[in-house]
């Protein structure tokens, strides 16, 4: 039995500790925000938290959470009220959207650290999560939007 | 498309924000008569609410914060006071295939008329309330108008749904001064429940009893499962079923790839399911491909004279007295889709009925093969759309929704199928591979007097029919029969180039390679002639006017559907989206920045690019900036007609960089997304600028046309900056990236 907490709620999960977390999260929680991509820490469609962390769930097993807090984009502001789930809305970032849980949180884990980031920091924060639509430049507008920073 | 006075169907839905399987409340009060319902596409209940259907998929290219945004505007609603209801695949909508950059070029009218004629009923009943003649009213902020009185649309919707639907030709479309909402940048509707995490897509759906599958396909597309051990798969923890899938027959179209599949709980137990399986392939026919080998077959093909495709003057005897001759090989490999959701569908099977949820591209050929697969009549299909996390042509193709249905017969319970990455890189439909030779004849002042372009690729009909020989009209018209030349002598020839692997279209199809050797070849023109790669372009472009099928040298052309008075290929717009982007990028005083510039018309649509290259620190080449202008004639939502065009020009420099699917033993080589490669962030250029012609023009594609001036421009840039002529895709392979 693994016992975590996700979105601040405490959960046991009955499964192999060797599920990656992805699964555990999408299959056995229902909590399908986080998205599969490609299954090797590739390409970001998977990022949640993990005690504040960003981990790609599809090679985090499930059992490296336990007795830890995962957020995923569920649980990352009640109504969507987050900063960067606002700039992301008001820059009209997703094109098909399937990427952007992933590049959100990633976001988000960035700006818990450097509230003010530079391009720089931003580009290598963001580099492991990829977006076949190209709304990376949208993305980078819209997290220094969220960061109250000049947007260019 | 016929619009009729018919009703809803009742039954059930997926709202894709809410994601649950909810009842069709507001249709079923259509369906018992309540309300306005003067068409499939809208709905104005007692209520006021106002249901618009959007029958085409969301993709990423914005259509349903477009399509119903037009419907409403005509209609005079409010767009707070709009439900949108995703259609499920159904003849009555007309054709469902968000495929060539159609949805508003096809659309856009006769969608304006459904909405108009709503809008005429509404008055009409107010009219006769009020008995006042109806051209004195008018509809707008949800209600009709007279002076100062007005009376809501639900106040309207009863007295209004029992008037006659008007005639096609008593309908009035508004002054577009009347349009309040639309021909600027509209709200993403569908924002807030992807950025929450709710909007679902094709794996995020659930069945009660819901297996998950992951199949074993054939690694050589035509192979055969010669005998298979399930024992091993079925020992692992949650794997439930070992299921045969049925060899395909004939020409491979949208049939599943056959092999195996491993149904479990989860998905990671299905996963794990297939690793364990044992099976012995027959690899069949195509196990003989190799691409390098193949490249080099295309590249011997086109060195002879092919067959006659558009003909102008005499090229030959035109090359032969030319005072200097330029020649050039181009090659485009292979290249995938790769959206970031690779297929899934779910299927549920009973009582002789298959249903599927799917991000499908064509919710009609969906049912059409599942209909072929399962032996059942296409009434008893239904398919319903989620969210594409992606498509760019990959899921206008029905293989993996058929698989879902055949899985979900055969093993009695509902059922998701869910590709990997890996299955998705493997077996995708590819682009098709390209070799061309172009070769340009010069008069002795410089002037270009020839031109012979020979291509040679597998086109995507061999995927339907094996007995396919080589491209057809329709093909040749993405960059070759619908060039504009100002060049006395012109032939284009097609080479042979047999199929070996699956071929589909990708977003803009042909035109990338077509694009990528004609913009590629302009520009060495240029530089053979010691003149400026703009000048140069807009010399062999040659002056504004309308290109006759005469000019170009052919009997017909397919014109992406739409006739040619219409549509004209014109070049009075090509030579405006050049000089819009050359002057947004300060092309006349570039000094040592190093500009690559090209222009395209596909999907009828003009855009042209500037790319500016630079050497990042190790040396490598990065795109630091780009400028697009396109002209799209009538744009209905200006934002996502530039996201599409920013969202291009990453596609373009994904394939320019990194793209390419090679197959050795007929197995593509790569895997994922380590030899996949993509664009990352971090690759992103610092500024993309983006210039779209206002217009009141007929509206051309958008999601398409941004793509092909991409890895043209870019090739161009790096001859600026280098002096090397890259005459081959992916960059990679040259080691300049």
């Amino acid at each position: 039995m693994i016992r975590l907490q996700v979105n601040g709620a405490n959960r046991e999960l009955d499964v192999d500790p060797e599920m990656p977390l992805l699964w555990a999260l999408r299959d056995v929680l229902g909590l399908t925000g986080t998205k599969y991509g490609c299954g090797q820490a590739l390409c970001g469609a998977c990022t949640v938290h993990l005690d504040g962390e960003v981990v790609r769930s599809c090679v985090t097993p499930v059992g490296r959470a336990q007795g830890r807090s995962v957020i995923t984009i569920e649980g990352l502001s009640p109504d969507g009220s987050h900063p960067l789930q606002k700039a992301w809305c008001d820059l009209a970032v997703p094109q098909c959207g399937f990427c952007q849980a992933g590049q959100i949180m990633t976001a988000a884990a960035l700006l818990a650290k450097s509230p003010k980031p530079r391009d720089e920091e931003i580009d290598h924060s963001l580099a492991g999560n990829l977006c076949r639509c190209g709304t990376y430049g949208r993305i980078r507008a819209a997290i220094k939007r969220a960061a109250g920073m000049a947007e260019e | 498309m016929a619009i009729t006075r018919r009703e809803f169907v009742g039954g059930l839905l997926i709202s894709l924000a809410a994601g649950r399987v909810l009842a069709r409340t507001r249709l079923a009060q259509a369906s018992s008569g309540a309300g306005l319902t003067p068409n499939v596409f809208v709905h104005v209940a007692p209520d006021g609410a106002v249901t618009i259907v959007c029958h085409r998929s969301e993709m990423g290219q914005g259509v349903r914060s477009t399509l119903p945004a037009l419907l409403a505007d005509e209609l005079g609603a409010d767009p707070q006071r709009v439900r949108i209801d995703q259609a499920d695949g159904d003849k009555k909508y007309g054709d469902q295939n968000t495929d060539g950059s159609s949805s508003i070029r096809n659309r856009y009218e006769e969608l304006r008329r459904v909405a108009a004629a709503a809008r005429a009923m509404l008055i009409a009943a107010a009219a006769k309330k009020w008995g006042v003649p109806a051209d004195s009213l008018q509809a707008r902020d949800h209600a009709v108008w007279n002076g100062k009185r007005s009376l809501g649309f639900g106040e309207l919707a009863d007295a209004a749904g029992k008037l006659p639907v008007p005639k096609p030709e008593e309908i009035k479309l508004r002054p577009r001064s009347e349009m309040k909402h639309v021909f600027r940048a509209l709200p993403l509707v569908d924002g807030p429940a992807i950025v929450n995490g709710a909007a679902k897509f094709g794996a995020d759906l659930r069945l009660e009893g819901m297996l998950v599958a992951v199949i074993a396909r054939p690694p050589v597309v035509g192979g055969k499962v010669v005998r298979f051990d399930p024992k091993r798969a079925l020992a692992v923890p949650g794997v439930k079923r070992v299921i045969q899938m049925p060899q395909p027959q004939g020409a491979v179209g949208f049939q599943p790839w056959g092999g195996v599949a491993v149904l479990a709980e989860n998905t990671w137990a299905a996963m794990r399911g297939r690793e364990a399986l044992q099976i012995e392939w027959d690899p069949g026919a195509n196990a003989s491909y190799d691409s390098d080998r193949y490249r080099g077959d295309l590249s011997a093909s086109v060195h002879k004279p092919g067959k006659p495709a558009r003909n102008v003057g005499d090229v030959e005897s035109a090359l032969a007295k030319a005072a200097r001759l330029v020649e050039a090989e181009y090659h485009v490999p292979h290249l995938a889709h790769v959206p970031m959701e690779p297929p899934a569908a779910l299927a549920r099977f009973g009582d002789g009925a298959c249903e599927v949820w799917a991000p499908t591209q064509n919710p009609q050929a969906a049912r059409t093969e599942i209909a072929r697969v399962l032996g059942i009549p296409e009434e008893k299909t239904t398919c319903h759309v989620t969210f594409l996390g992606g498509a760019f042509g990959r899921k206008s193709k029905a293989d993996f929704v058929s698989e879902a249905a055949f899985l979900a017969r055969e093993a009695r319970v509902p059922v998701r199928v869910q590709w990997t990455r890996e299955d998705d890189v493997r077996h995708d439909y590819y682009n098709a591979v390209n070799t061309q030779l172009l070769t340009a004849g010069l008069d002795s002042e410089g002037k270009v007097i020839a031109w012979r372009q020979r291509t040679a690729f597998p086109p995507i009909a061999t995927t339907f029919d094996a007995s396919v020989a080589g491209p057809r009209e329709g093909d040749l018209q993405q960059g070759v029969t619908d060039l504009p030349l100002a060049v006395p002598n012109v032939r284009a020839e097609t080479c042979d180039a047999p199929a070996h692997a699956r071929i589909g279209w990708l977003r803009s199809v042909y035109n990338i390679f077509h694009a990528f050797a004609a913009g590629s070849f302009i520009d060495e023109l240029a530089h053979a002639r010691k003149r400026d790669p703009r000048e140069s372009l807009l010399e062999v472009i040659g002056p504004p006017r309308i290109v006759t099928l005469a000019e170009l040298g052919i009997p017909q052309l397919r014109n992406y559907g739409a006739p040619l008075e219409k549509h004209p290929i014109d070049t009075a717009r090509l030579r405006t989206v050049i000089e819009r982007a050359t002057k947004m990028a300060n092309w006349d005083n570039r000094s040592t920045r190093a500009l690559g510039l090209a222009a395209h018309r596909s999907f009828l649509c003009y855009v042209a690019a500037v790319i500016s290259v630079v050497r990042d620190r190790a040396g490598k080449i990065a795109v630091d900036e780009a400028w697009v202008a396109a002209d799209a004639g009538t744009v209905v939502n200006v934002d996502r007609a530039r996201s599409q065009m920013e969202g291009a020009v990453l596609f373009g420099m994904s394939h320019a960089f990194y793209g390419g699917a090679t197959m050795k033993g007929g197995v593509t080589e790569q895997s994922n997304f380590h030899d996949y490669r993509l664009i990352r962030m971090s690759q992103a250029p610092r500024r993309i600028h983006v210039e779209i012609v206002e217009s009141e023009g007929p509206p051309c594609g958008i999601g398409e046309p941004g793509v092909p001036p991409i890895a043209p421009a870019i090739a161009n840039a790096i001859f600026a900056l280098t002096g090397q002529r890259i005459r081959e895709l992916p960059l990679m392979r040259a080691g300049v990236v």
